[in-house]
């Protein structure tokens, strides 16, 4: 055999992967081939490939059961990291770990965005002296994570499992997107826990896509298909720059989506009603440009990327029609970690406010709602990005802090004449003020007493009175919002603020 | 499949009754809790097999307000 001869054997070897019993296995459940995956994924195929040869002595493992490179997505240079589910499902050797170590490496020092594509069943506890316990081990795949969050985007599409250790590089990404049947996550798997703890439980509830897109929030999106995953990794990271020193790039701007309803017939008088905040977003935002994260988790806020005049924007919205729109602890949690997603990659933010304030009782103050909203509130007043918040509707309360509120230096707090801002509503403040004294009085004298009470108190909180005392910045005409914020967003543009000076705050996590 | 409550709160409005055919997405119950309407809606579509609440219950996160079919 010539030695041409021989390098393209080894190299037509390589490029299949594992057995052809594992690719068969992988099709009935609706994956690609880590390479299939990869030529979706990029504008072309992977454009540079390193350590191909890894393990090649061992003729049963091509790659080392990862593929590690370079490649284009939007034109954009991207560090990437792919397991193979065909060589020993995915599971990780010691140049496995080695070559993940390297490829994140290279992505801080172009300062490149790293993508992770997860399929793996964990470490090859045969290879574990070589592969788990030391400076070059699988920790500081993990360690290498911590560094380069918040310097360049990390994004992770699960295709498979992501289990026991391996867990955590979901865990330490700005984004999760798991395919619904085949992604899953857990420590221990339910085999395990039947062992050690003696639960049975099936894979789907303990770690499936759904319940963590759901219920764990570990997930943010979920996605029917493999495809579907690519293509929401493709768009997300059209909103972001390459890394933290960059502005993310300006797109082609749109008009507004024409709607049935006007912004002034949307939004009910009546407080207490319900109506959908999407349909606001809709109004304000260039057509077709949310990108929603954390959809299904925690839906009485919303969160989201989007676009106004081709710039990208992330906006935390209340939800009225989810739960009152009342903040939650896993509310609180969602919308820390998206405004410091945001504020990382020069996002600008606009908070749009109906909130009747944080959850009152038993079983949130035992969740520990306190320290939850704190996160929030300093996620939300360490953010230097340009920040506008607009008061759509009722802002009670320390959800008015938790929103932007003016004591957190927002650019600007801009209201619509809906707007009412309070430390509560007017029922439960005359409840809470006049309750002795709605008791004296005989039954037939409550209700007109309570009615001229509420009135008293919704003039002293009226949104011109605050105006007056300069609470607000602006009143502005619902149906001029969009121009409104267009204009002030590119004021502030040049804003240039350092938050104050330290090592780092103490953080209410 | 079972509907359940939201949040906390009391029942105001029962807005779909038993053997009632209900779509996904619409109302079939609404909370009133930290002094807001909270609709619960349909995950999805069927007709109402149970009513476990009546106007005035409280009700705590996670429980059963109806059965739909």
């Amino acid at each position: 055999m010539s030695y041409l001869e021989e390098f393209q054997e080894r190299v037509n070897k390589i490029e299949k992967g594992g057995q052809a019993k594992y690719h068969q296995k992988n099709e009935q459940h609706g994956k690609l081939f880590v390479r299939e995956r990869l030529k979706r994924l990029f504008d072309q195929d992977i454009d540079i490939e390193d350590a191909f040869f890894a393990n090649c002595m061992d003729g049963s493992l091509p790659s080392d059961g990862v593929v590690t490179g370079i490649g284009k997505i939007n034109g954009q240079s991207v560090c990437v990291m792919a397991n193979d589910s065909t060589v020993k499902a995915g599971s990780w050797g010691k140049r496995t770990v080695e070559k993940i170590l390297r490829i994140q490496e290279t992505a801080e020092k172009l300062e490149v965005p790293m993508i992770y594509l997860v399929d793996s069943a964990g470490a090859r506890i045969t290879d574990q002296v070589e592969m788990f316990p030391g400076r070059r081990g699988a920790g500081r795949i993990f360690h290498n994570q911590i560094k380069l969050s918040g310097r360049v985007p990390q994004v992770c599409l699960l295709f498979g499992p992501s289990a026991a250790g391996g867990a955590y590089i979901p865990a330490f990404c700005d984004i999760v997107i798991m395919v619904d049947g085949n992604a899953s996550m857990y420590l221990g798997s339910p085999r395990m826990a039947e062992k050690v703890i003696g639960e049975k439980v099936t894979l789907e509830e303990m770690g499936g896509a759904n319940m963590h897109c759901s219920v764990s929030g570990v997930g943010d999106v979920l996605v029917k298909s493999e495809q579907e995953a690519i293509e929401y990794t493709q768009k997300y990271l059209n909103y972001f720059p390459a890394n933290f020193r960059k502005k993310p790039n300006v797109k082609t701007p749109k008009d507004s989506k024409k709607l049935e309803k006007r912004i002034t017939d949307l939004i009910p008088e009546n407080q207490n009603a319900p109506f959908n905040m999407h349909d606001l977003i809709t109004h304000i935002i260039d057509e077709d440009s949310f990108c929603e994260i954390k959809k299904k988790f925690a839906p009485e806020i919303i969160t989201g990327l989007a676009r106004m005049q081709g710039k990208s924007i992330g906006i935390i919205a209340n939800q009225p029609r989810m739960k009152g729109g009342v903040l939650f602890p896993d509310s609180a949690d969602k919308a820390a970690k998206f405004m410091q997603l945001c504020d990382a990659f020069n996002i600008p933010l606009l908070f749009l406010v109906d909130v009747p304030g944080f959850m009152i009782g038993t079983k949130v103050e035992r969740a520990g709602i306190i320290r939850h909203g704190a996160k929030m509130l300093a996620a939300m007043s360490e953010a230097t990005v340009p920040k506008i918040s607009v008061i759509v509707r009722k802002a009670y309360g320390a959800g008015l802090y938790a929103m932007a509120g003016p004591g957190f230096e927002p650019d600007c707090c801009l209201a619509l004449p809906t707007a009412q801002i309070a430390v509560m509503g007017p029922e439960a403040a005359v409840n809470a003020v006049y309750a002795n004294k709605i008791q004296e009085l005989p039954e037939a004298e409550r209700p007109p007493f309570i009615k001229e009470k509420q009135e008293e108190y919704k003039e002293n909180i009226d949104i011109y009175r605050l105006a007056s005392e300069m609470v607000i910045d602006a009143v502005i005409e619902p149906e001029q919002l969009r121009e409104e914020l267009i204009k002030r967003y590119s004021i502030y543009d040049s804003k240039n603020v350092t938050f104050t000076e330290r090592k780092h705050g103490v953080y209410p996590v | 499949m079972e509907l359940k409550a939201s949040m906390a709160g009391s029942v105001w409005k029962i807005t779909a009754t038993h053997g009632e055919a209900v779509e996904e997405g619409q109302d079939v119950v609404i909370l009133e809790s930290m002094k807001m309407e909270i609709p619960i809606i349909a995950e999805s579509s069927g007709t109402i097999k149970e009513m476990k609440v009546a106007e005035g219950d409280f009700v705590n996160e996670g429980d059963i307000i109806a059965i739909i079919e």
